[in-house]
């Protein structure tokens, strides 16, 4: 398939074939992880730099990896070692990271739009890492990836997304990608914790858990930010614990064949009980294997794109 | 009769050709133009083709200066003033230091006789609160006297409303009108976009619309139970309007301005392909969606909105080019205000007698000021207008050292030619 987008924004810019075209090319390096040598030349020479303007593990670990088993050579820049802290603006540290000519740089920054920022002033593909609240794509494409792996067609499934949803771009993006893909969303939280907006969304609202996983396929837990309850939102967390934490009990409301979801970190006995979190019916290192493979595919299709034009 | 110092000849007034005749910086007479004239001694300017128009007056600018010169400084400020056909600008307080004391307004007043001393006239406006800091009153005798016309905590406004309450009755000592920045600081910050669908889906924090209508209704029953004049600055929403209208049933004595964007533009435009996160768009209070555009286009035409301002808030291109998040609030507007609300008079959404009222007779009857109405004796500001001049908004045409508009690119239409305040051409 020939790649025309220049960089990779948010999963609105993505047409239902070319999604297929990600899973599809993710599909073929699935096959990379099981050999004992997991590297090919692909990428060789292409240089990625993965700037973080906001702290991560395993989102930035997954790009490495993609970067590293495709043989490109991958550059880490963190907030804490960047010029950010000396008070240099985002655009002089994208011009300067321009100047040394990268293929690719993946950002995370913690304001919406800063993924935007970057790609209008840069010549070489801008891949959005988590931008604010704004849109999480990579993880949306990883989500829907790894279901798309259990079931084989995601449409005409029925999601539920859980949690904190006001705050969460992996929630905006997932939204989005999963209503592209034909399955049905349902989302549940305290109302602190939805948009206002949130009846505009494709999505059913519910404020019960148990109303809300009767008969679902899957459900995706969002991390909670323990810092919300200071911030008013939540009375404490022993009750959000007990009111929105999905628990066995709102496991057996739903679909025999249920799968259970979170983008990790994981904030265990809060938004997800222990043990669901390691329970067969849990995807959650699944999510992590996918990242690796859909991230690999997403790095092959921009870098090479202007190859193939 | 007078003697006559100047004569604007063949100038179009109300769609008739006109003589304009001025004696000591005031009107004497308009007359049809005829075909020769004895001049005598006066100086005649020809007009033809250009449309005669009463300057306006803005009571809601930014000029920066003290402190943030680098953005807008009170000569940069009056220039594009004059050349967008303000005779009259009012800057408010959030300079640095606070205008909130009178050697500040002194500064403000002399460096405006520096560098334009024939007009446009500078109004600067009190702060409420020594530093805004909402706590204790600034000093507004003193402020009054030094030539402050109003008093204001824009962009910081008064929390308390004790205090609030307090200003008000005060500053009413001294006749002036308290202009107050609608906005809850608990239910919405300066974020600079409206809560709602778009920014739900551009994941931005948000101010709601009820944030500035929570103020807007604290300020009509404190100006109801006070029975004293309050001004609400740049109404952005349905709810606001429709809160001021029914007061004003009520005979509250309230009045209210809105700005060029809330009429023109809506939340829409941040999530534009092109303009998605355009930090040039970033105001408070934040652009609203169509619904709320069309109630404060409906409230300026029956005069639920007394006036038009510009809320001129001049940025440097760098403080702009930065994440959405980071950019501060506000777009510069005095070179670019009359193209786009003459527009609207053009495409019937403004009727000219609003815009002669929202520019020209109600903000100067608000705050006292002098107004022409091409009537004899009226001040002699007016300016002439090309209407049908095209220009392309650009950092080249704009006279404000602010670029900072989401308008740079259009292309507008009508540009000031001449300007002449008290008689005296100014541009």
């Amino acid at each position: 398939m020939k790649w025309l987008h220049k960089d990779l924004l948010d999963v609105v810019q993505l047409s239902k074939s070319e999604v297929m075209a990600i899973f599809e090319t993710a599909g073929r390096f699935q096959e990379l992880q099981e050999r004992p040598v997991k590297k090919v030349p692909t990428l060789k020479g292409r240089s990625v730099i993965l700037f973080f303007a906001e702290p991560s593990t395993r989102t930035k670990t997954s790009f490495d990896v993609a970067g590293k088993r495709l043989s490109a050579d991958t550059f880490s820049l963190a907030k804490s070692s960047s010029s950010l802290t000396k008070g240099e603006s985002l655009k002089d540290t994208a011009l300067t990271l321009q100047a040394m000519a990268p293929d690719a740089i993946v950002i995370r920054h913690w304001c919406s739009g800063a993924a935007r920022f970057l790609a209008d002033r840069l010549d070489c593909s801008v891949i959005n890492a988590g931008d604010g609240r704004h849109a999480h794509p990579t993880q949306a494409l990883l989500d829907s990836f790894t279901l798309y792996q259990e079931w084989g067609d995601v449409a005409g499934k029925t999601v539920l997304i859980l949690g904190d949803i006001a705050h969460s771009r992996v929630a905006r993006s997932n939204v989005i990608l999963l209503n592209k893909l034909g399955a049905s969303v349902r989302i549940c939280g305290p109302r602190t914790l939805l948009p206002p907006a949130i009846r505009k969304w494709p999505v059913k609202v519910y404020s019960d858990l148990n109303e809300a996983m009767k008969g679902v396929d899957a459900v995706m837990c969002l991390r909670l930010q323990l810092e919300r309850q200071k911030e008013g939102l939540l009375p404490d967390l022993r009750e959000y614990a007990r009111t929105f934490g999905l628990a066995q009990r709102h496991v057996d409301l739903a679909n025999p064949e249920v799968r259970i979801l979170h983008p990790g970190p994981m904030n265990r006995g809060v938004e997800i009980s222990s043990d669901l979190a390691d329970c067969a019916d849990s995807l959650v290192l699944d999510q992590v294997s996918s990242g690796v493979v859909v991230r690999m595919a997403l790095l092959f299709l921009y870098m090479t794109r202007k190859g193939e034009e | 009769m007078a003697k006559i110092d100047l004569i604007v000849r063949r100038a179009k007034l109300d769609g008739k050709e006109v003589d304009i005749f001025v004696s000591r910086g005031r009107i004497e007479s308009v007359k049809k133009s005829v075909k020769s004239l004895d001049a005598g001694d006066a100086r005649v300017e020809e007009a033809f083709g250009l449309t005669a128009m009463a300057s306006m007056t803005d009571v809601h600018v930014h000029l920066r200066e003290p402190g943030y010169e680098y953005k807008e400084d009170v000569e940069s400020g009056l220039r594009a003033a004059a050349w967008g056909g303000f005779s009259n600008i009012m800057c408010m307080a959030n300079t640095k230091p606070v205008n909130d004391t009178a050697s500040v307004t002194e500064l403000m007043l002399e460096k405006a006789r520096l560098h334009w001393p024939k007009g446009p006239r500078l109004f600067p406006i009190g702060a409420l609160t020594k530093g805004l800091s909402g706590k204790e009153l600034a000093p507004m005798a003193e402020l009054a006297k030094a030539g402050c016309a109003a008093f204001s905590n824009d962009g910081v406004p008064v929390k308390s409303s004790k205090i609030f309450l307090r200003a008000v009755e005060y500053a009413s000592d001294w006749d002036r009108v308290v202009i107050d920045h609608c906005e809850d600081p608990y239910l919405g910050v300066a974020t600079g976009i409206n809560e709602g669908e778009v920014s739900s889906r551009l994941g931005l924090p948000a101010q709601p619309d009820v944030a500035e209508a929570m103020q807007v209704s604290r300020d009509i029953l404190l100006a109801e139970y006070l029975d004293i004049p309050i001004h609400l600055a740049h109404i952005s929403c349905r709810k606001s309007v429709d809160l001021i209208r029914f007061a004003k049933e009520r005979g509250v004595k309230i009045t209210a301005e809105t700005t060029p964007h809330y009429l023109t533009m809506t939340e829409d435009y941040l999530e534009a392909e092109e303009t998605e996160y355009d930090t040039n768009a970033k105001v408070n209070p934040p652009l609203r969606p169509e619904a709320d555009r069309l109630a404060v286009i409906e409230a300026l035409n029956d005069g639920t909105l007394d006036c038009l301002a510009t809320d001129h808030a001049p940025h440097a291109a760098h403080e702009k080019e930065v994440e959405f998040d980071v950019a501060p609030c506000g777009i510069t507007g005095l070179d670019t205000a009359l193209s786009v609300t003459w527009q609207l008079v053009r495409d019937g959404v403004l009727t000219q007698e609003t815009f002669t009222r929202a520019w020209t007779t109600a903000p100067c009857s608000i705050f006292n000021l002098p107004v022409n109405r091409f009537e004899p004796g009226d001040p002699a500001d007016f300016f002439l207008f090309d209407e049908g001049e095209e220009w392309t908004v650009s950092p080249q045409t704009l006279y404000s050292r602010g670029k900072n508009t989401p308008l740079l690119g259009t292309v507008l239409k009508g540009r000031v030619k001449t300007h002449f305040i008290a008689g005296k051409k100014i541009v």
